[in-house]
C-alpha cells in the first residue's frame, strides 16, 4: 500500500470526525483537520512504528483576509510533516478564526516546533497555547501588528519625489 | 622666492592639508564587513581581478578602532541599524562612508517595516554609490569620487568640526 493510502486510512479510522477535506495538488497531499484534534494526531502519527512520521520539517501560515467564508476562518496554519524512513511528505492544515486565532502547541512532541511556532506566531499573530516561550523572534521589539497579515501595510514610507521632497518622510501606519 | 634653492634636496615644501589628506586618501582601510548582495561586489572589487589594492585600500580591518572607512554594502534592516550605528561611532576620526546601492542609499525596492529608508538616517553619508548592485567599477569610481573628496577638505576645518583645537 502507498503511503498515502496508509496516512489516509489511518486517520480516516482513528480520526474520521477530524478530517474536514483532503486536497493533491501536484502529488502534494494535504489533509484539512479540525484544531483541536490536531495535537493529538501528530502524537499518534509521531508514535505509530509503521508510519513513522518523526520529522516536523515546517510550520508556516495563511491569510485569507476577504476569502474567509470558501475557508471557515481567516488564517491557515499549514503543518509540513516527513516520514524520514517512507520518504514521505505530507501537510496538515488548520483554519482558525479571525478573532484571537490560537492552537495547541506541539513543542511537546517536536522541540524543533518551538521557533517555527514562534515564527508564525510573529509574522501572523497565532498564539500557540501551550508554547514555553512565546514572544518575538524575528522582528524587532519595537514594532507593533503582524507583518505578513493582509492588513499590515504594503509599504513604509512615502516614496520621495520631487513634488514632495520638502516635506519630511511620512511613515505609513 | 628662491627658498628652494637655498635648501638641501631632500627637503620638500609643501602644505600639511596636502601631505595629510594625501595619506589618508592612499591608505583608507575599509571596515571589512558586508550587509547583502552589495557585498558579494565588494568582495570582487577587493579581489584579483579589479584589485582594489592599487588605491591603498587592500587591507580590510576586522576592528573598526582601526578603520577608517565604512563601505555600508547592502540593506541595512532595522535590527542591524543600531550595530551599524555603533560600529560607526567605534570608528575613529577622521572617517568616511559610501552607501554603496541603492538598498544602503535609500531602501531600495524595499519599503517596507524591515528596512531602513536608506542608512543617511543613522550615519552622514560621504558618497553614495547608485546600482543594485553596483558594478565594482562603480564601487571603484565612488571610491575615487571620495578620494577627491578628501582632496578638498582641510586639517583645520576637520579639527574645528570635532570640537579641537587646530594644530
Amino acid at each position: 500500500m502507498p503511503m498515502e493510502e496508509k496516512v489516509r486510512s489511518f486517520l480516516k479510522s482513528s480520526f474520521g470526525d477530524a478530517i474536514i477535506r483532503e486536497d493533491n495538488f501536484r502529488e502534494q497531499q494535504s489533509f484539512y483537520i479540525k484544531p483541536d484534534a490536531l495535537a493529538p494526531i501528530c502524537e499518534e502519527l509521531l508514535h505509530d512504528g509503521e508510519l513513522d512520521v518523526r520529522f516536523l520539517s515546517d510550520i508556516t501560515a495563511l491569510d485569507w483576509l476577504g476569502h474567509e467564508e470558501e475557508n471557515n476562518g481567516r488564517f491557515e496554519v499549514i503543518y509540513n510533516l516527513y516520514s524520514l524512513s517512507h520518504r514521505y511528505r505530507f501537510f496538515l492544515k488548520v483554519h482558525l478564526p479571525a478573532n484571537n486565532p490560537e492552537i495547541a502547541s506541539l513543542t511537546h512532541l517536536w522541540q524543533g516546533a518551538n521557533w517555527l511556532e514562534r515564527e508564525v506566531y510573529d509574522m501572523m499573530g497565532i498564539r500557540f497555547e501551550g508554547h514555553p516561550d512565546l514572544t518575538k523572534i524575528l522582528t524587532p521589539d519595537e514594532l507593533e501588528g503582524y507583518p505578513l497579515r493582509k492588513d499590515f501595510p504594503l509599504t513604509y514610507e512615502v516614496p520621495q519625489f520631487s513634488w514632495n521632497k520638502d516635506q519630511p518622510p511620512e511613515v505609513i501606519k | 622666492m628662491g627658498l628652494e634653492e637655498k635648501i638641501p634636496d631632500s627637503i620638500i615644501l609643501t602644505s600639511l592639508d596636502k601631505v595629510v589628506n594625501w595619506a589618508h586618501k592612499r591608505s583608507m582601510w575599509p571596515l571589512g564587513f558586508g550587509l547583502a548582495c552589495c557585498a558579494i561586489e565588494m568582495m570582487s572589487t577587493f579581489a584579483s581581478h579589479f584589485d582594489l589594492a592599487r588605491y591603498g585600500m587592500e587591507v580590510m580591518r576586522p576592528s573598526p578602532r582601526q578603520a577608517d572607512l565604512m563601505i555600508v554594502s547592502g540593506r541595512v534592516s532595522m535590527k542591524m541599524a543600531p550595530v551599524i550605528k555603533t560600529l560607526y561611532e567605534q570608528m575613529p576620526n577622521p572617517k568616511w562612508v559610501i552607501a554603496m546601492g541603492a538598498c544602503a542609499s535609500c531602501g531600495g525596492v524595499f519599503n517596507n517595516y524591515a528596512i531602513l529608508q536608506g542608512v543617511d538616517r543613522i550615519i552622514p553619508v560621504d558618497i553614495y554609490v547608485p546600482g543594485c548592485p553596483p558594478r565594482p567599477e562603480q564601487l571603484m569610481d565612488g571610491i575615487l569620487k571620495l578620494q577627491e573628496k578628501i582632496d578638498k577638505e582641510s586639517v583645520k576645518d576637520r579639527h574645528e568640526e570635532w570640537g579641537r583645537k587646530a594644530v
